[in-house]
């Protein structure tokens, strides 16, 4: 096995088309121009010493290691500054080079401390490296003199010292081993795009600083870990380092938090993970990562995860550890007798957008084949359905239209309902690096999100909306733009059905649609809508990214129907830098919905109704398919109060505490009879749970996630399940029991079967994974290697589809008793119900959820920042500490819903998407009052859980 | 370091130094040299108040802050003595001129006399070679220092 290496090449790639030759060292190179002759050089095989350079940042120049003469030029040039001409003839090492390569190393170690044996970088560091490739014997300065070594020289206080900064609970900081290269001040601005670092001083006193010199916890920095990545010494070190020591192989995976699906390597030492490394080849993430996939890996070794399976009688009974076998068996026999009992329909399963593709399509292929019916939905009900919805009609497809790489070609980029600073913190890193290049930003959204105004960004337009008024800004956008003649007619005639435009262009014409009626309804000054729409509509390469923002509505579908038809009356469709683009919160929550995991759909979005469809199965599967759809989760749940529904199997989604309503869902699940939870820790919905099998982490298993740009990633098993079985593993244990014929070896025969059956994924296999990299589907004959952009030469469906977007307003409504609208959403260092995150240091950010109150609607109310608050909807209560800041407009409040105490979703009502019955989550009548701490209910609540987490013969319960 | 934050007043003060200074091109250095001259030097607390007028990371104004000397972190004396420490001045016996004026006045360089009279630094070329060992009072010249200038030095900032 050993340690994937990954080449460092000094500087960043040349994109230029124009070859230059050059004479590197007596061989010939061919490399584009603007290719610096350190990178050309790299190419050729031979690596010029350097420091300060690295191919994630721009060159500098600042460690004079990598100079080089080249002919006929005086001086000796740095390589990494110095870019390639035809002809030249570069030497890499002569004599005086030599010299002053020793020199310059002399000067680096005469104040670097002598600790290498001892030193976490032992074995990494490339100062050691360097000081070995330029033949170091000797420092002619001794270490005797001005240092920032040493805490005393000869017992008096060394001013020039820094203690170690250990506020970061995943890296340290040694001010001590420094070089002042400059590496991670460049990765934190050029490649996080945070400027979370900067050099304080000048000359020998200069050092690292993060924020104005402070602690690494109280600076700016999100803790992304570039900069650790970039430091060429063990000034910035992984804590795990410091710990275990180097690695000795790495493993390339896909990371399992966002639906940005970074490839990372996790290096490991025997079967224990030393860190994540972002992969370089990685077509997502190109080498960057944030603080969750980086570092926030510690949930799979946490002391609450269950690794063995368990069963009860009652949910207040405690749990009985068991053995698999006899889990299983008695899961099978269960769902056997309530069918038999309560009729074929009675039971349903969840799958998880959490597991793998292949884990995902043995789920719903248990209950189609095993269970006999469609009683299968996902956790996509509640978040992206409507797009699923909304571009299918639209443009015949439920998928965003480009690859992350196309963001590097857009000239106007248009946020919807999306933070991705905090949910798509390497996709954000990515599009502020375009925007920094002077792209323009347009942010519709409620909340002043860090994409409105950060370091060196600043969105061009701000539609603060009211919450629940998507569609009206989105139309009114779209009157702009046909009223005032912007639209892209060539392509409209070209790619679209020509009637269907006039009609739309005929409703949004219409006066009530204009900015000046909208303003009224939305708050959003009619000016702003217009020069958003006028920016977006002339401003070059217009791509929109949208998020929950937009779906969680009871308009979601309508809104993405708006936005699909904006990219269309702009021709923004179907090559590089446009598109829509929805970002998927979940790893593999695209991948879920591919896999068949909706009530109506079989896998490749093919209707259930469908008899051509069904046939393959039927052939393949050996049965009859049940034509009819199945019933979604909040159906499910319905039908289970009703007491028509009585048994679930939910494989890695926590519905108690991320479905709306929370009051209801659980009385959905005490009314079943058998619920099994299969997850990796007792999560909340586990709490009304018969039968618990214990799931595996990312870090266990094969499989394939499948990302927001529809590009499938491979994840690779790294270590065995703690648990005993991999997920697909354990559904097929349970589909055997209960009779059906699965024999799967490995994730890979189940990707077979999904591309013999698929037409979109027809080509894919591991074999085609493994040679690419990745791919995006759809992969067929059509496309042998999948399609980056899609709708290139005309649309899925045949001609682009325009849609009316009526403006319903929602019947969730403030007025006198409920004045304030809240909406919910993440932050960068928790990840949705926190299962995970709140189980690794990261709470050392977020370790409650707070309730974001504007300073005039907290003055009214008497609150001041960090008091206890209620807050009171039409549904329920809770209670949560408040924040105030201005980051919400009057009358709006915010919460995130990390936390199972806060239980932000007891208050969110169960209206929901008129298509798709995506919940409301984004608009709930509030008000807010001070309180003096947790309500009877959470109280409840509490007791609830801990009673029903016991588990026979462990004193404590866990959690 | 524990960012405080900012007094109404100091905020005040900054705010209106950098609605001044804000559209000039590269507006971070002139706005630092406003607000040393509104307070006599750069208070911590107005970093981060810039930082987000300019829609920069408090980092980044902190950089640029520490890297010129001449930003003061803390209020200077009545008098401000800066003595050139450069290579043409040293070889004329300026390290002898420093001493001497440091025993005079009890203090070092980067330090303020504790009457508050006068402050102490080194300084690197007033390109007054010609005319070595400078140094400057107060913005003024002042060449071929020796025994007496600095006498005359002393009373001028005592007076």
């Amino acid at each position: 096995m050993g340690l994937v290496h990954e080449i460092d090449f000094g500087t960043p790639a040349s994109r230029s088309e124009k070859q230059v030759t050059l004479t590197v060292d007596g061989f010939e190179v061919t490399v584009p121009e603007g290719t610096s002759i350190m990178r050309a050089s790299m190419e050729a095989g031979i690596a010029i010493p350097k420091l300060c350079a690295t191919d994630m940042v721009d060159a500098f120049g600042s460690c004079r290691l990598c100079l080089v003469e080249i002919e006929g030029r005086n001086g000796t040039p740095s390589s990494c500054t110095t870019p390639v001409m035809p002809g030249m003839v570069v030497h890499t090492q002569t004599g005086r080079l030599k010299d002053i390569r020793k020199g310059v190393m002399e000067l680096y170690i005469s104040d670097h401390p002598l600790d290498c044996l001892t030193c976490a970088a032992n074995g990494d560091c490339e100062l050691q490296d360097m000081a070995g490739a330029v033949g170091l014997r000797d420092v002619r300065y001794g270490y005797d003199g001005d240092n920032h070594v040493r805490a005393k020289n000869d017992g008096v206080e060394n001013f020039k010292w820094m203690a170690k900064d250990e506020s970061n609970p995943y890296f340290t900081y040694d001010p001590s081993k420094c070089i002042v290269c400059s590496r991670c001040v460049r990765a934190c601005e050029e490649v996080q795009g945070t400027f979370a670092l900067t050099i304080e001083g000048r000359g020998f006193g200069s050092r690292v600083s993060p924020g104005a010199h402070e602690l690494f916890l109280d600076s700016e920095c999100v803790s992304c870990g570039a900069c650790v990545q970039a430091c060429p010494t063990a000034t910035l070190t992984e804590k795990s380092v410091i710990q275990i020591g180097q690695p000795e192989h790495s493993v390339v995976t896909t990371c399992a938090y966002c639906g940005v699906g970074c490839s990372f390597k996790a290096e490991m030492r025997g079967e224990e993970l030393v860190r994540m490394v972002p992969w370089k080849d990685g077509k997502a993430n190109r080498g960057h990562s944030c603080v969750k996939g980086r570092f926030a890996y510690g949930y799979a070794t946490h002391k609450e995860r269950i690794l063995n399976p368990m069963i009860r009688e009652k949910i207040t009974d405690p749990w009985r550890e068991v053995s698999w076998e006899e889990a299983i068996a008695h899961t099978a026999r269960e769902f056997r007798r309530i069918q038999y009992q309560y009729g074929r329909t009675s039971v349903g399963g969840i799958t998880s957008s959490r597991c793998t593709n292949e884990e995902t399509y043995l789920v719903q292929k248990l209950i189609r084949q095993g269970f006999r019916n469609n009683n299968v939905d996902t956790c996509a009900r509640v978040c992206h359905s409507p797009t699923g919805y909304g571009l299918g009609q639209t443009y015949g497809t439920s998928a965003g239209t480009q690859d992350f790489d196309s963001v590097e070609h857009t000239d106007v980029a248009l946020i919807i309902g999306a933070n991705p600073a905090s949910a798509h913190p390497v996709f954000a890193s990515r599009l502020k690096k375009r925007l920094r290049a002077g792209a323009k930003l347009i942010v519709i959204d409620p909340r002043r999100t860090e994409m409105v105004k950060s370091a060196h960004i600043q969105a061009e337009h701000h539609l603060a909306l009211k919450p629940g008024t998507n569609v009206a800004v989105v139309t009114a956008m779209a009157h702009v733009i046909v009223t005032e003649g912007l639209f892209d007619e060539a392509f409209i005639r070209d790619r679209c059905d020509w009637s269907e435009f006039q009609d739309y262009a005929e409703f949004v014409s219409d006066p009530r649609h204009s900015p000046e009626e909208v303003e009224k309804l939305s708050g959003v000054p009619a000016e702003t809508i217009r020069g958003a729409a006028r920016l977006y509509a002339t401003g070059g390469n217009g791509a929109i990214y949208y998020g929950l923002g937009v779906t969680e509505h009871s308009q979601g579908s309508t809104t993405v129907i708006g936005i699909a038809n904006l990219a269309m009356l702009t021709g923004n469709i179907g090559r590089p830098g446009v598109g829509v683009n929805p970002l998927r919160g979940q790893n593999n929550v695209q991948g879920s919905c591919d896999m068949g995991s909706f009530p109506h759909e079989l896998p490749g979005y093919r209707h259930i109704s469908g008899d051509a469809v069904r046939d393959i199965y039927d052939s393949l599967w050996g049965v009859k398919l049940d034509d009819e759809p199945g019933m979604r989760i909040p159906n499910m749940l319905d039908a289970a109060v009703d007491g028509t529904f009585r048994g679930i199997y939910i494989q890695g989604e926590d519905i108690l505490q991320s479905d709306p309503d929370t009051k209801h869902v659980s009385a959905g699940l005490a009314a079943m009879e058998c619920v099994v939870v299969q997850d990796l820790f007792l999560n909340e919905t586990a709490n009304y749970a018969h039968v618990f099998l214990p799931g595996s982490t990312f870090l266990e298993k094969d499989g394939t996630f499948t990302n927001a740009e529809r590009r499938i990633n491979r994840v690779r098993k790294v270590m065995s399940p703690k648990n005993g079985y991999a997920d697909w593993e354990v559904t097929q244990l349970l589909a055997t029991e209960m009779g059906l014929a699965w024999a799967y070896r490995h994730p890979t025969e189940i990707m077979d079967e999904i591309a013999q059956t698929t037409p979109s994924f027809a080509l894919v296999s591991y074999d085609l994974l493994d040679k690419m990299g990745s791919v995006q589907w759809p992969c067929n004959e059509k496309a042998p290697e999948g399609t980056p952009i899609m709708h290139i030469d005309g649309f899925v469906r045949g001609k682009g589809k325009f849609i009316r977007t009526e403006y319903v307003a929602t019947d969730e409504k403030t007025g006198p008793r409920f004045p304030l609208l809240l909406t919910t959403g993440r932050i960068l260092s928790q990840y949705n119900v926190g299962a995970q995150t709140r189980r690794t240091e990261n709470v050392a950010w977020h370790d409650e959820d707070l309730l974001e109150i504007h300073p005039h609607d907290a003055e009214n109310r008497g609150l001041r920042d960090g008091d206890w608050v209620r807050l009171v909807s039409r549904a329920g209560e809770t209670t949560l500490r408040a924040t105030i800041t201005d980051k919400v407009s009057p009358g709006v409040v915010y919460t995130t819903f990390h936390h199972p105490d806060t239980q932000a979703n007891v208050i969110t009502t169960d209206f929901s998407d008129w298509a798709t019955n995506c919940p409301e989550y984004k608009v709930t009548a509030v008000q807010v009052s001070p309180s003096n701490g947790p309500s009877d209910w959470q109280k409840e609540y509490n007791e609830q859980a801990q009673q029903s987490r016991r588990i026979a013969g462990q004193l404590e319960a866990a959690e | 370091m524990v960012m405080q934050p900012a007094s109404t007043e100091i905020a005040a003060k900054t705010a209106a130094v950098i609605s001044e200074m804000k559209s000039l091109e590269g507006p971070l250095i002139p706005i630092l040299h406003g607000i040393q001259e509104e307070f006599g030097y750069v208070p911590q607390e107005t970093l981060p108040i810039i930082a987000e007028a300019l829609n920069l990371s408090r980092a980044e104004v902190h950089g640029v802050f520490t890297f010129y000397h001449d930003f003061r972190h803390h209020p200077a004396g009545r008098h401000v003595l800066k003595v050139c420490q450069a290579e043409a001045c040293q070889s004329m016996g300026s390290d002898a001129i420093a001493a001497q004026i440091k025993q005079k006045f009890g203090i070092g360089f980067h330090e303020t006399s504790k009457d508050g009279a006068v402050t102490l630094e080194p300084i690197y070329c007033l390109g007054l070679c010609a005319c070595a060992p400078a140094a400057m009072l107060d913005g003024e010249v002042i060449g071929r220092l020796d025994a007496d200038k600095i006498d005359e030095i002393a009373e001028e900032i005592r007076s």
